[in-house]
C-alpha cells in the first residue's frame, strides 16, 4: 500500500491548494492557495468575515476544510492519504499534530485556574511527558523572554490584556513549535498595550520563526512581514510584499479596504 | 479663576436623615417573637432538656449519627462519580449515550425518592437471584440477592441512584459554563479530550459545580432520614425507636434536630473553603 501522506516541499512551511470551508450553507472559504516558506513572517488582513481566521484554524485543523489539500511541514493537516483515498486521522494523530504549530488567539484563552507559570508549563508536560522540573526552567525562560519574569506566580485574571496575551505566547512556545498562528493577537487590547504584544512577535521573528499572523496592525505588517496576503468574501484578492501591496494596491477591493484603515 | 489657586473647601452638607419609622416597627415585632421563643424553649416542660442530654451521647444515637454520616458521604461520593459519567453521557457526540442519560435522569429525578427507597427494600422480590453471564445467554455465577444484599447496601444504594440524577445536571451545567476557548486552546497545545477534560475543563467547572453540590451534600444529609422507609437504622429511625418506648416523642425529635444541626454546620464550613479552593484564580 502506497502511503501518500507526506509531500515534499522543499523550504514551504504551509501549502494550501484550493482551501475551501463552508460553515452550513454559507462559503467561507472558496478555494485558497497559498503557500508559506520556512522562516517566513506572512501578514493576512482584510476585512471582517474575509475568511482569514477560519483559514488560520485550518491550518492546525480546529477547522475541517470541506475541499482541497493543506499541508503543514510536509505532512496533509488532519487527513491520510492511501492511493487517491483519504482517511479521517484519529483525535491523538490530530493531537500529535498540533504539536508543533503554536496558535495565539484574540481572547487570549489562558486557562483562568493556573498561574502564568503553570501555564506555561502544562502542555510540555501533559504531552510531550516531559519532568516538571524541565518544564519549570523553561517555562521561566519563556516568561522572561516575554518580559513577564516578575508574574509568573500571578493568575491570569490580575494581569493586564498585553501580559496575558504575552503568557498565551510564552505558552505556545514551549511546546517548541515549527511555526506559530496568530489571530488578531492585538485586537483585544487597550491601545497602549498593543506595543508590548508586537515586540515580542517582532523579536519572534527576527529569531527565525515561522509565522502566519492574522492582524489589523498595518505598521507591523508592512515593518516585520515577509509578504502580506489581502483577502476578501473567501478569496485571496492580492498578495506582495508589505511595502509594495500597502503603498500600491492593484485591486479595487484592496484600495478601498486600504484606504479606510491606513 | 486659574488653576492651583487654593480655594476654601466648601461647607460639609448637613442635613436631616430620612427617618424609617417602618424599621423600627418590624425591629420590635420581631424582638417580641424571639422573646416568646426564649421564653418558651426555657419554660416549656414538653422539650424535657434532661431526657435530652440522657440520650444525646447514649451509644443508640451515636450508632444513628455514625449510619447518618456514612450514608451521606456515600451516597455523595458515589452520586458525584456517578453524575460526572451521566454528564459526559448527556454531552456526548453518541444519541444513544445521550438517550440512555437522560431517560435515567427522567426516571430518577421524576419519581419520589422515598418510593424509590421502598422499591431498593424490596428489590428481592424484582430481581430474586443476581448473575454474571453473558446477555440473554448462560450465566456462570448465580446467588441469591437477599444473600448478597444488605439493609445498609439497599439504603446507599437507593441513595447514590437517585443523587447520581442531580448531580449530573449540575455537572453539566458546569461543564458547558466553561468557554469554548478554553477547548481550542487546549487543543491547539496539543492535549488530547481526556486531557483536556481532566485538567482544564472539569477544574473550571468545578467552580460552578461546587456550590450547588455543597446544597446537595446538606439535603442529603438530612435525606438519609428517609431509608427508615428500607428500613435502616439511621438517626431518626433510631430516636422513633427510643421514643417508641419511653414516650417522649418531641425531646427525641428535638436532640435529633440539634444533631442534624451540628452537622450541617460543619459540612457548611466545609462548603465554603471547598468554593473558595475552586475559586482561585477568579478574585484578587
Amino acid at each position: 500500500m502506497s502511503e501518500q501522506t507526506d509531500m515534499p516541499m522543499g523550504d514551504l512551511m504551509v501549502k494550501a491548494e484550493q482551501v475551501c470551508k463552508n460553515f452550513g450553507h454559507v462559503e467561507v472559504l472558496k478555494g485558497i492557495d497559498l503557500q508559506v516558506r520556512q522562516g517566513e513572517v506572512m501578514c493576512v488582513v482584510g476585512p471582517s468575515g474575509s475568511g482569514k481566521s477560519t483559514f488560520l484554524r485550518c491550518i492546525n485543523h480546529l477547522e475541517k476544510i470541506d475541499a482541497g489539500r493543506l499541508w503543514v511541514d510536509g505532512h496533509l493537516v488532519g487527513y491520510r492519504q492511501r492511493g487517491d483515498k483519504l482517511y479521517e486521522l484519529r483525535e491523538k494523530e490530530v493531537a500529535a499534530q498540533r504539536r508543533d504549530i503554536g496558535m495565539v488567539f484574540q481572547r487570549f484563552n489562558l486557562f483562568p485556574h493556573m498561574t502564568a507559570l503553570q501555564n506555561v508549563m502544562e502542555a510540555p508536560i501533559l504531552v510531550k511527558g516531559e519532568s516538571r522540573d524541565a518544564a519549570k526552567a523553561r517555562a521561566e525562560q519563556l516568561m522572561e523572554r516575554v518580559g513577564l519574569s516578575d508574574r509568573m506566580g500571578n493568575y491570569p485574571s490580575q494581569l493586564s490584556g498585553g501580559q496575558q496575551q504575552r503568557v498565551a505566547i510564552a505558552r505556545a512556545l514551549a511546546m517548541q513549535p515549527k511555526l506559530m498562528l496568530f489571530d488578531e493577537p492585538t485586537s483585544a487590547l487597550d491601545p497602549e498595550l498593543v506595543g508590548e504584544v508586537l515586540d515580542v512577535m517582532r523579536d519572534l521573528a527576527r529569531e527565525g520563526m515561522t509565522m502566519v499572523v492574522v492582524t489589523h496592525e498595518m505598521g507591523f505588517a508592512r515593518e516585520v512581514g515577509d509578504s502580506l496576503v489581502f483577502m476578501d468574501g473567501g478569496v485571496v484578492v492580492e498578495q506582495g510584499v508589505p511595502r509594495e501591496v500597502l503603498a500600491n494596491p492593484q485591486h479595487a477591493r484592496t484600495q478601498a479596504f486600504l484606504s479606510k484603515v491606513l | 479663576m486659574s488653576v492651583g489657586e487654593t480655594e476654601p473647601r466648601p461647607a460639609a452638607v448637613k442635613a436631616v436623615p430620612v427617618r424609617h419609622p417602618g424599621r423600627w416597627v418590624a425591629g420590635v415585632a420581631v424582638a417580641v417573637l424571639a422573646a416568646m421563643l426564649i421564653n418558651n424553649l426555657v419554660t416549656n416542660e414538653a422539650y424535657n432538656w434532661a431526657e435530652q442530654l440522657k440520650y444525646l451521647f447514649s451509644p443508640a444515637v451515636l450508632g444513628g449519627v455514625r449510619n447518618t454520616i456514612w450514608l451521606t458521604v456515600a451516597a455523595m461520593v458515589g452520586g458525584v462519580v456517578l453524575g460526572i459519567m451521566l454528564a459526559l453521557m448527556r454531552l456526548s457526540a453518541n444519541p444513544l449515550l445521550r438517550g440512555a442519560a437522560w431517560l435515567y435522569i427522567w426516571v430518577f429525578r421524576g419519581t419520589p425518592l422515598f418510593t424509590q427507597l421502598l422499591i431498593w427494600g424490596n428489590i428481592g422480590a424484582l430481581f430474586p437471584t443476581l448473575g454474571l453471564g453473558i446477555p440473554f445467554g448462560p450465566e456462570f455465577v448465580t446467588a441469591q440477592t437477599n444473600a448478597l444484599y444488605s439493609a445498609a447496601a439497599a439504603a446507599a444504594l437507593g441513595l447514590i441512584f437517585n443523587e447520581a440524577a442531580y448531580m449530573a445536571e449540575i455537572v453539566r451545567g458546569g461543564i458547558q459554563s466553561v468557554d469554548e476557548g478554553q477547548q481550542e486552546a487546549a487543543s491547539a497545545l496539543g492535549l488530547t479530550r481526556p486531557q483536556t477534560l481532566r485538567r482544564i475543563i472539569l477544574p473550571q467547572a468545578m467552580r460552578v459545580i461546587a456550590p450547588p453540590t455543597g446544597n446537595e451534600a446538606i439535603s442529603m444529609l438530612k435525606n438519609t432520614a428517609l431509608v427508615a422507609a428500607i428500613p435502616y437504622l439511621e438517626l431518626t429511625f433510631t430516636v422513633q425507636n427510643i421514643y417508641s418506648h419511653t414516650y417522649q416523642i418531641i425531646p427525641m425529635l428535638v436532640m435529633a434536630c440539634l444533631w442534624y444541626l451540628f452537622l450541617s454546620s460543619i459540612m457548611m464550613i466545609g462548603q465554603h473553603y471547598l468554593e473558595r479552593y475552586y475559586g482561585k484564580g477568579y478574585s484578587r
